[in-house]
């Protein structure tokens, strides 16, 4: 199967009122080049499921800026005013989770799970509407499973085979979101041939990977 | 000496050899510059790493490699990269020793809030949820108030990021224990009285029969 395609045909992938993943933390590790051409192409009404909103000028956040996202499901918006003025303009809509809950919700749905137990909430506006339960005396909060229709990582070293290193701190959410979509795009900053990189470090099996851009 | 660092040195007389910390932005990462001779801590970073060494030089500049502000730093020898869920296993888990982080407003019970100001500031809690409901000992670390405005209080009227979490207040006037009973200050800083300390302070201070100086 041949998976390296055109940054053209990577972004037909993606389409209005699409739900997506991108990864990165703080605009370290994430698709930058595709986040471009989602720009150029101009699709909208997107749910963005992602750590944090970026930047104004990098990241996640560009889509944001844009326009083209109507939902955020995020950790952080305080590095992008755009956002927090389009929150309160009604204009986005914007969901706020603690980060390793917004962790545990992307790898259950990777894994195949309904959601996480967990502890972290609890006592605060994140357990609004949410299922309490009490198990052996500790109380945790229901959080459910979070799924996308493409997710779009970030790849340090990618062979042709989809199989992915990441290199320092740009993996974060990437390996996680790799799982959790109906397809993976992922952009490889560097892209190399079959048995090139080696399977000690593969971070995220190819199998998990359609779609490989090497902008 | 500065009341940032007055807190940041009694705050790093906090931790034992081999100590796994978190430290939040802002004043907490100060906290390195005082660590005494002989203590080696492990700094966790939320995006994922262990081992945050300092700034990197001008041209040494990589921006695969940042701290949970988004900012360049380096890895020093024995640090380690992984994902996020990897990252808050390690906070969630049970694995990090402590955190020390800001406040907006703190309590006797040991609740915390410092993620939001409803209809001003709404940056997300990021990590900061699970930090405090994770870690084995919560350490706010901040001025005593805010530019004369009262911090530490009988009940935080602002949302919560921890209910009944924080294990220690730590600031330039004082140090206070959370406990059943409510805040004990157990040391202080000479330059004022209990007195003076109490009247910056809406929570009623329990003085501990061994309070001593904190210098």
């Amino acid at each position: 199967m041949k998976k390296v395609i055109s940054m053209d045909e990577a972004i037909s992938h993606i389409q209005d009122g699409m739900t997506i993943m991108i990864g990165g933390f703080l605009a370290c590790g994430s698709p930058h080049k595709i986040i471009d051409a989602i720009i150029e192409k101009g699709v909208k009404d997107l749910t963005i499921i992602g750590n944090d909103t970026g930047f104004v000028d990098r990241g996640i956040g560009r889509l944001v800026v844009s326009g083209q996202a109507k939902k955020v499901i995020v950790s952080h918006i305080g590095t992008n005013k755009e956002t927090g003025r389009l929150m309160n303009e009604g204009k986005l809509e914007v969901v706020l989770v603690p980060q390793g809950t917004l962790a545990e919700q992307v790898r259950a749905g990777g894994a195949g799970l309904g959601g996480v137990l967990t502890p972290i909430g609890v006592g605060t506006p994140v357990a609004e509407g949410k299922d309490h339960l009490i198990i052996d005396g500790k109380t945790y909060l229901l959080e459910k499973a979070l799924k996308a229709d493409v997710a779009l990582i970030f790849g340090s070293k990618v062979d042709e085979k989809g199989n992915v290193y990441y290199h320092e701190s740009t993996r974060n959410f990437n390996p996680l979101m790799a799982t959790a979509a109906e397809k993976v795009i992922v952009e490889a900053e560097e892209l190399v041939k079959v048995g090139e990189l080696d399977p000690h470090l593969v971070m995220t099996p190819g199998l998990f990977v359609q779609y490989i851009v090497k902008p | 000496m500065e009341a940032k660092d007055i807190i940041a040195r009694r705050v790093a007389s906090e931790f034992k050899d081999g100590d796994v910390v978190n430290l939040g932005i802002g004043l907490p990462t100060l906290v390195p510059n005082f660590i005494p001779e002989g203590v080696e801590i492990i700094l966790h970073s939320e995006n994922g790493f262990t081992g945050i060494g300092p700034a990197p030089e001008e041209d040494q500049v990589d921006m695969d490699l940042v701290n949970a502000g988004g900012l360049p730093v380096t890895i020093i020898p024995g640090g380690v990269f992984f994902d996020s869920a990897m990252s808050f296993t390690i906070i969630r888990g049970g694995h990090l020793d402590a955190t020390v982080l800001g406040a907006l407003q703190v309590d006797e019970e040991g609740n915390l809030a410092n993620w939001m100001i409803p209809g001003k500031l709404v940056p997300g809690m990021g990590g900061a949820m699970d930090l405090v409901g994770g870690a084995k000992k919560v350490i706010v670390a901040m001025t005593h108030t805010a530019k004369g405005e009262i911090k530490i209080l009988k009940r935080c009227t602002l949302p919560l990021t921890g209910a009944k979490k924080v294990s220690k207040i730590i600031t330039e006037m004082g140090v206070m224990e959370v406990t059943p009973e409510g805040l004990v200050l157990t040391e202080y800083n000479t330059e004022y009285t209990i007195e003076e300390i109490q009247a910056v302070t809406e929570a009623t201070l329990i003085i501990s029969k061994d309070i001593k100086p904190m210098f």
